[in-house]
This record gives structure tokens, C-alpha cells and sequence, in this order.
């Protein structure tokens, strides 16, 4: 696992903060009420308010800091009962009024701390410095015209949730994991979807250089734009290597915001940002201090709902699935949540298989995900029911299974109509087998006179005979009776 | 209060700062009279600075209210022609601006 990078005569150790940017999950912006549904038409969400309009007042949305709240007690975060709204001051063509609502010297939320899960099986936990609430910019849109933007104010003051990490990650594989942990735990709490492709979760990374063993950090640069799991691994491979070769030919690291490209597949410096650090920030004069009372507070932490790593622990506990498989589990809420249903009255190892290897092996095959899978979680713990209690083979249930797959019917409806119930009884397997018997003497007398390998043979033969829904164990019995 | 000339509390180079965030273009008579006019106004202001205001806290507000929340609801929006209105420049529900691309 590379924490650090190889130069000529040293070795260089990766330094990450992160910024994270989630938008939070509510109906209307954080201070208008414009919805906030992904993928309207174009402008059609947009209030007097997010358009800059002269004399429009702000008034803050109450689940945007309720949902804030909530995310800083999942971050095990301090929770800050004052919080300041100020501008930040900036001119770009998505920001009608000129300036961002954000927090600036009192976010709602200060230090926390998650864990994260390596690779390699470890645990790390990585500081949180602050989540602060804000609004987010309209959207431009380069390639409608050759010579024109377009801008689309729909996304125009949706709130987001800035989350601010220590410096603490260090290497590409540690940043991922990070931003995996967070998106899970953002999704857990219904806060954020984490959808990284519309863009409701997007990360910066700030990257610096130190040699190994140094104390002081190195002169960072912050990368923009960084916007999936896979970009963050090349974004950071790329200014590693970027800054390692400036340090080593005797350079110095520029501070500066840098563009991740992920066609050119490089980072490149910002100019829009030369004056990105004079913001000139001040007090909101349009909004009060925001006060939080402790009792609200307490109260939605009683509503909190199982977190990540405590539902990784107990499906191992309660259901005795490995560590690796629980993981696997519980990385998507909704695929915890289908596990769950479907394991519900069933053998919890045997459905954990059929969703692991089977199912997701299937959707991923179509590109689909398991919200939009044909297959209920009850339909496959029916599946499991049917093979536990012998209706049906595990040969003949992955055929039912990819019946299931494709129609969405229920296995017993299946099983039912395609006459596919295993035959377990005795009388019929013995008549199924004196036939195979009678059929092949000579390789009866071959393997009554030793040749024991061909018993395989003759279980196969009655199989065969059954279409399969004979029960291979009652087979095998009866078989070695009867030679 | 204390009368003192612009040109001590201002310079031209943060005049051009200024404007320059500001995206406003001056020409050197301009800027020269905003010297001293901005100058005076941070002199006036800075007759503030002779209070002692350690360990006081910042006033946020001088009416003595709180903040009020909005319940979460979709109520405004659905108005994409008020919205384009005095856009310059339209086109399929979009403002069309020069393009402006990193």
C-alpha cells in the first residue's frame, strides 16, 4: 500500500486533507423554497432568492440543519450550539448574487473523527476538522455552443454539507477508503446519496509532499474537481508525481488550486482562482446567529440509525457471516437492508452466498442495481427455504434462480409450474436406479468387481433420469444399498 | 473625531485591489480620488477603534430576535421565464453567456 512515493535518494510521504462537499438530502434549498430534485428542466427550480434578485430575504431551511446535525453526531463530532452564516465574496457566471452563504469562523459543526478500512484489513481513524453548511453554485455547461456557456440556476442554493478532514490520510488507497467510509456513512444516515456521478457528493483534495520522518508539512496543493472513487486514485498519483519532481530538481510547490482534467488525465493550475484566498468574509447581515438547543440536539441523536462499522459487527455476531463478507454487506445500506429481509427466517450463511456470489454477480452482468433488481429479498430467501428444506437441489435452484433473474417471478411459482420439485420420494428413486441397473450391466459387474470411480457414473445416470430433481443425497444412499 | 487625510489610511495599490475584485475598471483620475475618498471613510471609521473592545463579544444583530427556520417544503420555483426574464441571452430554458471555461 503506498502511503509514500519513491524519489531519486528519499522517500516521500503523501500528505491528504480532504474537502468533501455532500448535498443534503431535503425537499427545497437551504434558503429558498426551490426544489431541489435532480434533473428538472432547466431553470424551472430556481427562486427570486437563488437568483439574486434584488431585496429578496433568506430564511434557513429547518431539516438542512437538522440534517447537518445529524451528520456531525455520525462523525462523532462536537455539535457548535452558535453557528455564523457569512459571505464569502466571489464573482463567477453560476452565482448570481456574487457571493456564497457559508460558515466561516463558527461552523455548526467542529472536530470529529471516523474510521476508516484498509485494505490490508486495518482500521485508521482520520480527524474531521469541521462540517460547515453553505450553498451551492448554479451549473455551467460548456458544450451546447462553440462560443457560448450555458447556465442552468437549478442547483443554485441546494445546501451542502462541507466537510472539512485532518491532514491525516496519507496515499491514494487511504483517500479512497475515506471518501468510501464517509459516502457510506452519509448514506446511512439518509443525509446525503452520495451520488458521485449527478454530483451530490464531490471531493477537493489538498496534497503534499514531506520526506519521510519530517515533522513539518510541505507546501500543499488543492485539487478540484475530483469526482469519483477512481479519480481520486489517479488525481493523487498524478500531483504526487507532479510535486516529487519539482522537490527532487530543487523546486518549491506553488499553493495553488489546481483543475483535475480526467481526459488529459492531469491536474493543472486554477487562474480563476489567483485571487481565490481574498473572500473577504463577513457576518451575513441578513441572517441571525443560528442557536441549537440541547434538548433538540439530544433528541436527533436518539434517532440516529445503526451506523456502518456497528452493523459490520453485528451481522458478524448475529448471523455469523465473515468479516469480509459483512463488509461487503454493509457497504451500501440498501444492500444491508436487503440482506436483512432475505436472510429473515432463512439459514443467514446460505442467503449472504446466493446475494454475494449470485445476485450481485447477475446484476452486475446487466448493469443493474439491486434496488432495480426483478429479485425481492423475499423472493431469494424463499429461494433459500426451498433448498434448505429439500424442495429443490442447489443444481436445480441456480436454474430456477436465473428464471427468477430474468421474469421476477417466485421460485415456488417456478418450481411449481416447471415441475421442478425434488423428488425425495424413496419408492421413485428406487425404481429411477433399478432401471439405471438394469440398463448398464456391465459396468454393474465393473464396479462390483472394484471399479470404484464408476459410482459417479451410475449418480449421474439417475440424475440424468430425474431431470436433476432427484435428491442427490437420498440418491447416493439408496445407489450404495443396491450395488 | 479625527480629521485626517485619505492618502494616509489608503494607497493606490489597494485601490486597485479593491477594484480589481470588485471587477471594476478605473482610469488613474479615478483612482486617484478614490484614494482619498476611501481613505477618509476609513479614517472616520477608525475613530471606533479608540473603544476598548476586549472581551466583548461581536453583536450579531441589534434587535434581540431569533433565527427563524423555514419548514422543508417546495413553495417557490416553476417560474422559468420570470427567472430568464432579463437575461440578455436565452436559449432552451438557459442563460447564454461568452463562454467561460477553465
Amino acid at each position: 500500500m503506498s502511503t509514500v512515493i519513491q524519489g531519486e535518494d528519499a522517500v516521500w510521504e503523501i500528505v491528504i486533507g480532504m474537502e468533501v462537499h455532500a448535498q443534503v438530502t431535503a425537499e427545497s434549498k437551504l434558503f429558498s423554497g426551490a426544489a431541489t430534485a435532480f434533473g428538472a428542466e432547466p431553470n424551472s427550480q430556481v427562486s427570486f432568492i437563488d437568483a439574486g434578485m434584488p431585496g429578496m430575504l433568506p430564511t434557513l431551511n429547518r431539516v438542512a440543519v437538522q440534517q447537518a446535525v445529524r451528520t456531525g453526531l455520525g462523525l462523532n463530532a462536537q455539535v457548535n450550539h452558535v453557528s455564523v452564516f457569512a459571505r464569502k465574496n466571489y464573482f463567477y457566471p453560476d452565482l448570481p448574487t456574487g457571493y456564497q452563504i457559508s460558515q466561516y469562523e463558527h461552523p455548526i459543526i467542529g472536530e470529529g473523527a471516523i474510521e476508516i478500512d484498509l485494505p490490508d484489513g486495518k482500521v485508521k481513524t482520520i480527524g474531521i476538522t469541521r462540517l460547515h453548511l453553505e450553498q451551492d453554485a448554479g451549473k455551467s455547461i460548456h458544450d451546447m455552443h462553440p462560443t457560448k456557456s450555458y447556465i442552468d440556476l437549478n442547483r443554485a442554493g441546494c445546501a451542502l454539507m462541507e466537510i472539512v478532514s485532518e491532514p491525516d490520510i496519507r496515499g491514494p488507497d487511504e483517500a479512497t477508503a475515506y471518501l468510501s467510509k464517509l459516502r457510506m456513512i452519509l448514506q446511512y444516515l439518509g443525509t446525503c446519496n452520495g451520488n458521485m456521478e449527478e454530483g451530490s457528493m464531490r471531493a477537493d483534495v489538498n496534497l503534499s509532499l514531506r520526506k519521510l520522518g519530517d515533522e513539518k508539512f510541505g507546501t500543499r496543493a488543492e485539487i478540484k474537481n475530483v469526482n469519483s472513487i477512481k479519480a481520486v486514485q489517479q488525481a493523487i498519483e498524478y500531483e504526487a508525481a507532479r510535486q516529487l519532481e519539482i522537490l527532487e530538481n530543487g523546486g518549491e510547490v506553488v499553493q495553488e488550486t489546481r483543475l483535475w482534467d480526467p481526459v488529459k488525465m492531469e491536474t493543472r493550475s486554477m487562474r480563476s482562482k489567483e485571487d481565490a484566498h481574498d473572500y473577504r468574509y463577513f457576518p451575513d447581515p441578513d441572517l441571525l446567529p443560528l442557536e441549537l438547543e440541547s434538548e433538540w440536539v439530544n433528541s436527533l441523536k436518539e434517532t440516529l440509525p445503526e451506523l456502518p462499522d456497528q452493523k459490520k459487527h453485528r451481522f458478524m455476531e448475529e448471523y455469523g457471516l465473515s468479516l469480509y463478507d459483512s463488509s461487503v454487506l454493509i457497504a451500501e445500506r440498501s444492500r444491508a437492508d436487503y440482506y436483512e429481509k432475505a436472510a429473515n427466517g432463512q439459514d443467514p450463511k446460505l442467503v449472504a452466498n446466493w446475494l454475494l456470489n449470485e445476485l450481485l454477480g447477475a446484476l452486475n452482468k446487466e448493469n443493474t442495481l439491486l434496488d432495480d433488481s426483478k429479485v425481492s429479498a423475499e423472493q431469494l430467501g424463499e429461494l433459500v427455504g426451498l433448498i434448505d428444506d429439500n424442495t429443490i437441489s442447489g443444481k436445480i435452484a441456480k436454474d430456477v434462480f436465473a428464471i427468477m433473474v430474468e421474469t421476477g417471478k417466485s421460485p415456488s411459482d417456478i418450481v411449481e409450474e416447471k415441475g421442478l420439485k425434488q423428488v425425495t420420494d424413496t419408492g421413485a428413486i428406487e425404481t429411477l436406479i433399478d432401471q439405471v441397473i438394469a440398463e448398464n450391466p456391465d459396468n454393474v459387474a465393473a464396479y462390483r468387481g472394484g471399479k470404484d470411480k464408476l459410482f459417479g457414473f451410475f449418480v449421474g445416470q439417475v440424475m440424468k433420469k430425474s431431470q436433476g430433481k432427484a435428491n442427490p443425497a437420498m440418491v447416493n444412499q439408496i445407489l450404495k444399498k443396491k450395488l | 473625531m479625527n480629521e485626517r487625510k485619505g492618502q494616509d489610511n489608503m494607497d493606490r495599490k489597494t485601490v486597485k485591489k479593491v477594484a480589481r475584485l470588485a471587477r471594476l475598471e478605473l482610469n488613474d483620475t479615478q483612482e486617484e480620488r478614490l484614494v482619498e475618498q476611501l481613505g477618509n471613510i476609513i479614517g472616520f471609521v477608525e475613530t471606533l477603534s479608540e473603544v476598548d473592545t476586549n472581551n466583548v463579544e461581536p453583536l450579531a444583530s441589534v434587535v434581540d430576535n431569533e433565527l427563524r427556520l423555514r419548514e422543508d417544503k417546495v413553495v417557490d420555483g416553476g417560474q422559468q421565464d420570470a427567472v430568464l426574464k432579463n437575461a440578455p441571452e436565452t436559449a432552451e430554458g438557459y442563460f447564454v453567456i461568452s463562454k467561460v471555461v477553465e
